[in-house]
């Protein structure tokens, strides 16, 4: 036009300011795209907790219930059983769950056992490292993937092993022993899951 | 009839005239290199299985239901019910092993020729990018039927992204729009399945061959003939060792095609699962969300990265680490360009150094693939008798087969820029000319 001289400077502000706002209104405009992948309400209304009699679970048995829609492993554990989790410490990775599993059970649930009474084992079914369920090998007999197996959980997705509190072994992929829900028992043979016991945080 | 042809023909022209050239600089003024191999059928191949995963890809959607409640049935209506369904599926499933098959022995043509070297950098890293989104697009692919092994697969795949420190549990909420794979997921692995990874791979392919034909190809040899003599009998300026792409590669390549679509028919008739290579048997079980199949590894294409995540083990409260490898030896493809200095090309004439480093190489990575597939876990007690612990003989091995595989690329690097490898002489010209 008529203008002979350009005036940089001008053109210069006038052409980052306008980069800055629409680069604000795109990033502005792409988070509702993001944020409709988050868990809907719906998805986030689930998890009422679950009441489940002990009496049918005899010695050695375990019992799966969905809690949450995660399975719940529910173990009636046997004497023999719980003499081997204290010879299992040197081979675990945080035996007494207070290292990198300080935060996988509630404070009642942090002992040897990993549980409130010593012979029922409550835990939610889901391996520490990509998710899937381990399988229950309760009894103790060697295994291919151990000689000396005691009893515990070996699960099919990358072969971690967990003893019978499901506390996890070394060597394996999985980096922490296995969730304890909150849960308590309503009476001696009743437990209810994802409530915690009156009295407890 | 012929005047009607090349009067439409004129009226584009006349409308469109940049059209004709477009179609002789990247078809019959193309000229390639004389001497292709058997190794230069895979490029096309890949375009011609690219093509059958949309075409049947299409018809499959016309029929399949993405939804958590309806998708098994509907994967069961199509081979049952659909007029020809189990074949349109059967096509889809096999063409997305045999995509893999042909890009792996691609990428190998890529390696054992230096097609990666400079001046193809970008065709490699295009390559490379088409190869992950081809992986992303195969895993949601595998979802959509809704089995037991879907689901298991998509709840383990995308929990890798919940080793990442602070953000990760977030982060897998959010990719699956849920706690657990459910209905969220499987829409949202729908709709990039079927329209997403598809746009951005075709978008990527055409990138790949524009990146290619701005340079040429290499070939065999590795040498250069554009920068060889001169003049060939179509053109006094071009290549001597160049030929028109068209019609000598497409018909070479319509040879490929031929031979190719034999094995996939006999496949997709005789064998559609492959003995359970190529459709899973655990699949045909329903999504259930408290029960992980016993035997449980992905398809025989992911089995190397899989072993990998397999043998390293958690430290420091974490197991970020074999997840760190699996995506690092992916990575490390990336950077071939750059961690390959050597002087010349093709493995024809590169020293000896290259040739059993790469041998140790592709045997780590069939290793890796024993593992994956469970072989070993049955091969071990028949060499060493059933009462060893399996475990730690595999861990050992598959340590190893780790180790030779992230190996390869430190002594790559030491090998070229510090100059121990010795080389062949390279000819001036690509051997078979005349
Ligand atoms: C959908 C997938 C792909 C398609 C359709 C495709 C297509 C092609 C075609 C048609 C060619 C030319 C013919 C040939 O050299 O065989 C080519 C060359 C090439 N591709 Fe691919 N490609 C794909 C994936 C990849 C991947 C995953 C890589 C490796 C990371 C790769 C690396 C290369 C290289 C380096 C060349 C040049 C080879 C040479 O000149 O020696 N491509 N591709
Ligand atoms: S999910 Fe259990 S070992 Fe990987």
């Amino acid at each position: 036009m008529a203008n002979e001289v350009v005036d940089l400077g001008r053109r210069r502000f006038l052409t980052t300011t306008t980069s800055v706002v629409g680069g604000v209104g795109v990033v502005a405009a792409v988070v509702p795209f993001i944020k409709s992948w988050e868990p809907s309400a719906r998805a986030k209304a689930a998890g009422a907790p679950v009441t489940q009699s002990l009496k049918k679970i005899e010695s050695g048995q375990q019992l799966i219930v969905a809690w949450r829609s995660l399975p719940v492993f529910i173990v009636n554990r046997t004497p023999s059983q719980l003499d081997a989790l204290p010879k299992q410490d040197s081979r675990l990775v945080d035996p007494g769950s207070n290292g990198a599993s300080a935060d996988q059970q509630p404070k009642y649930a942090q002992n040897q056992t990993r549980s409130i009474k010593p012979e029922w084992l409550v835990m939610v079914g889901i391996c520490t490292h990509l998710g899937c369920v381990p399988n229950y090998v309760g009894e103790m007999k060697p295994e291919p993937f151990d000689p000396n197996w005691q009893g515990g959980y070996y699960c099919p997705c990358h072969h971690s092993r967990y003893d019978m509190a499901g506390r996890v072994y070394q060597g394996v992929p999985a980096p922490k022993n296995m969730v304890i829900p909150p849960y308590h028992f309503v009476d001696d043979t009743t437990v209810q899951i994802g409530v915690d016991p009156q009295g407890a945080a | 009839m012929a005047n009607v042809f090349s009067n439409i023909g004129e009226w584009v022209t006349d409308r469109a005239p940049g059209l004709m050239p477009v179609y002789r600089k990247h078809m019959t003024e193309y000229y390639a290199p004389k001497n292709f191999n058997i190794w230069y059928y895979f490029g096309s191949l890949a375009l011609l299985v690219l093509v059958n995963q949309i075409v049947t890809g299409i018809f499959l959607t016309m029929n399949y239901d993405p939804s958590a409640s309806g998708a098994f049935d509907s994967v069961q209506y199509i081979m049952r019910d659909v007029e020809w369904g189990w074949l349109i599926r059967y096509m889809h499933t096999t063409g997305a092993s045999l995509f893999f098959v042909v890009i792996y022995l691609h990428m190998f043509r890529g390696i054992i020729y230096g097609s990666y070297q400079k001046p193809r950098e970008l065709v490699w890293l295009l390559g490379m990018l088409i190869f992950l989104v081809l992986m992303a697009e195969a895993f949601m692919g595998y979802v959509l039927p809704w089995g037991n092994m879907s689901f298991w697969g998509a709840k383990v795949i995308v929990s890798l992204f919940g080793t990442i420190p602070v953000i990760g549990k977030d982060l897998v909420e959010w990719i699956m729009g849920d706690f657990l794979p459910a209905d969220a997921t499987l829409n949202r692995f729908f709709a990039l399945h079927v329209i997403a990874l598809p746009l951005v791979l075709l978008l990527l392919v055409v990138l790949h061959l524009a990146a290619l034909h701005e340079v040429g190809s290499n070939n065999p040899d590795g040498v250069d003939v554009k920068h060889g003599p001169k003049g060939n009998r179509w053109d006094p300026t071009k290549p001597a060792d160049g030929i028109p792409f068209h019609p000598y590669y497409t018909v070479k390549d319509l040879v490929g095609v031929g031979l190719f679509l034999a094995i996939a028919a006999f496949i997709i008739f005789f064998q559609p699962t492959f003995g359970g290579w190529f459709l899973e048997h655990d699949n045909s079980i329903p999504a259930n969300n408290l029960v992980t199949p016993a035997q449980i590894k992905p398809v025989w294409y992911f089995t190397a990265f899989y072993a990998i995540v397999r043998m390293i083990p958690s430290a420091l409260g974490t197991a970020v680490w074999g997840v760190l490898g699996m995506f690092g030896a992916i990575v490390l493809l990336f950077l071939m360009p750059w961690i390959d200095a050597g002087k010349v090309r093709s493995i024809r004439y590169r020293g000896t150094g290259f040739k059993v480093a790469l041998t140790l190489f592709v045997l780590a990575f069939f290793g890796l693939m024993l593992i994956g597939t469970d072989s070993t876990a049955e091969l071990i007690p028949m060499f060493f008798g059933a009462n060893v612990d399996v475990t730690a003989i595999e861990n050992l091995f598959g340590r190893v087969m780790v180790l030779i595989y992230f190996g390869f690329f430190v002594f790559l690097w030491l090998y070229t820029h510090l100059g121990w490898e010795k080389t062949k002489p390279v000819p001036e010209r690509v051997t078979t000319h005349d």
